[in-house]
């Protein structure tokens, strides 16, 4: 049951060979057994969970089931859901119940999924480890002496410890695609502006991106027939028609052109995780691909880029956090200026603080064209790299992520070399182009090395179907750590 | 552009962020190494590019000035740390 697809899971649901209680209980289950030791989720309510279970045996009986109905999925705690603690890994939000569903949680309300739980991530988003979370690291299940990686660690760890059969996550510059390489699961994030953004707790604005995680390509393009809509509530939602992302997942290899850009198998790359990553090349051509060198010469710019733009975006989105209509409020203050100052003060974490002084900083008086405008003129350059690229080529592949998952503690004091953990992930983010993570392998200590597609802009179903066709004559996706038995 | 000691303090005032003289040297050596990352912008000229804010080049969307919303201040208020008649209490600012 726990290494079933959501395809077979839905199958076992809608022929009510299991009814969605018996299935929540028992993810409910591995959770309690297993959450002690990797602390991916923040809030479990037992309570709350079986209710949408029970409406969802109800809709399935009555045959108002569609294929995600009754599964129980996890929701990274930076979407809002109504009447759950939505805490984003903040102290700031640690007494924030939201009175509202994000439109991502109303889409899997309607397609009667069930919540399972609120995974644990980086505070507000920013970090690429899961230990600047309020709520303490998360841990790696292939090894617990290592980083999920994040933002969306928990999320990853949640699927890879079969402790949910999918979830949710936010990308801003890897958060999707990172965790999933480093704990050995599949995931994606889309083109910018297909999932609402409304009730996803900002991060940085242009470039946050709702995604899934799960553990394959096939589940990935179940996940996004579910989160992709347009909603009107987020000012930069794309009104794009509605399409089945499992349409392609059949599609051929044979002829496809695949770019590898020159840049991303560069200096500072491991030599483990480029194995794995030339072995899974070496697999697509098996396949009948056809491999081109290809070079997106500004590269290098997009971790300066992104390190000016999503600060300074941060610093604006957070000002909201003051003490006075929601979060937390200090219990001391003199006068309205020092509640301002003590509560932020005793609410943020150190990289929260970090950034949104960043931020300030680039986008203060005299620094804004230099810093902010500068970057935003990068960005278009990033972009149209990729865009010459695709002239070439259908789809760009690479490693995710230049090392497989770093030890817990080893760059947490070093914040510059935490955001090079991004250097492949924050370009397709600037370009807002779609891209996503498999595993391809194993290198150092036995953690998972995950490979990047990248795909130009809607070819969600396109780069689905080539992960899909990779796992359909490989086993990597279905490799799970050796945790507890449950 | 070296930030400064300075520079530190006068953002984390604007930013309203408590910050104590240890900790505003701390962050000035990080955001020191992070910044000699960033001046690498400063190597391509960008004087004929337009700067970029959404991919699809999307424009703000306009909609019938008309209620979308219903009142739902109690919901909303119960969030909040204090309230009194429909409204957030903070300090006095005018005596």
């Amino acid at each position: 049951m726990f290494n079933s697809s959501l395809n077979q899971l839905s199958t076992l649901l809608a022929t009510k060979r299991v009814s969605s209680i018996e299935l929540t209980r028992d993810f409910l289950r591995n959770i309690k057994s297993l959450n002690k030791e990797y602390n991916a989720f923040i809030t479990v309510n037992e309570e709350m969970s079986l209710d949408q279970a029970r409406i969802a045996d109800a809709m399935i009986a009555s045959g108002e089931g569609s294929p995600l109905t009754g599964i129980p999925i996890a929701h990274k705690d930076i979407f809002c859901t109504k009447g759950w603690l939505t805490t984003c890994g903040s102290k700031m939000l640690s007494n924030f119940i939201s009175p509202y569903d994000a439109h991502v949680i109303e889409l899997f309300n309607k397609a009667g999924t069930v919540n399972i739980g609120k995974t644990n991530m980086d505070e507000f988003a920013m970090g690429s480890s899961n230990e600047t979370s309020f709520y303490g690291p998360v841990k790696n299940p292939w090894d617990i002496l290592s980083v999920p990686g994040g933002s969306s660690g928990g999320s990853a760890c949640a699927v890879a410890a079969r402790m949910a059969p999918a979830a949710t996550g936010t990308d801003t510059g890897g958060s999707i695609r990172q965790p999933a390489s480093l704990c050995g699961v599949s995931g994606i994030k889309p083109t910018y502006g297909l999932v609402s953004r409304y009730g996803m707790i900002a991060f940085a604005s242009s470039l946050d991106q709702g995604g899934p995680i799960a553990k394959s390509a096939a589940d990935l393009a179940l996940m996004l027939n579910v989160m992709v809509g347009f909603d009107a509530r987020d000012s930069t939602s794309l009104q794009h028609e509605n399409e089945d992302y499992t349409r392609e997942l059949k599609g051929p290899i044979e002829g496809l052109r695949i770019g590898l850009p020159k840049e991303y198998f560069a200096e500072g790359l491991s030599d483990d995780v480029s194995r794995a990553v030339d072995a899974a090349v070496a697999e697509y051509s098996k396949l009948g691909a056809k491999i081109i060198e290809v070079s997106l010469p500004n590269t290098k710019l997009s971790i300066p880029v992104y390190y000016v733009l999503a600060p300074a975006e941060a610093s604006s989105n957070l000002s909201r956090f003051d003490g006075v209509r929601y979060g937390h409020r200090s219990e001391e203050y003199n006068n309205l200026d020092d509640m301002y100052l003590k509560s932020r003060t005793q609410g943020f974490g150190a990289e929260v603080k970090r950034r949104i002084l960043i931020g300030t900083y680039v986008l203060s008086h005299g620094y804004y064209d230099a810093y902010y405008i500068k970057a935003q003129k990068l960005r278009r350059l990033i972009a149209q790299d990729f865009t010459g690229v695709f002239k070439q080529c259908d789809v760009i592949m690479g490693p995710t992520s230049p090392s497989v998952a770093f030890s817990l503690g080893e760059r947490s004091n070093d914040p510059l070399q935490m955001y090079l953990s991004d250097a492949y992930t924050a370009a397709a983010s600037l370009a807002g182009l779609p891209g996503m993570s498999i595993p391809v392998g194993f290198g150092k200590k036995n953690r998972p090395v995950g490979l990047h597609i990248i795909g130009n802009y809607f070819a969600e179903a396109k780069i689905l179907s080539i992960a899909h066709q990779f796992q359909q004559v490989t086993d990597w996706h279905t490799k799970m750590p050796d945790i507890k038995k449950f | 552009m070296a930030v400064t000691l300075e520079d530190v303090k006068r953002v984390a005032n604007l930013a309203r962020i408590e910050i104590s003289n240890d900790e505003a040297n701390t962050t000035l050596d990080q955001i020191t190494g992070i910044f000699s990352l960033i001046e690498q912008m400063e190597l391509v000229d960008t004087s004929k590019i337009a700067p970029m804010s959404h991919a699809q080049g999307v424009e703000q969307r306009l909609r019938k000035d008309e209620v979308t919303e219903i009142d739902q201040h109690k919901l909303f208020q119960l969030q909040a740390p204090k309230t009194e008649a429909k409204l957030y209490l903070v300090p006095k600012v005018i005596e």
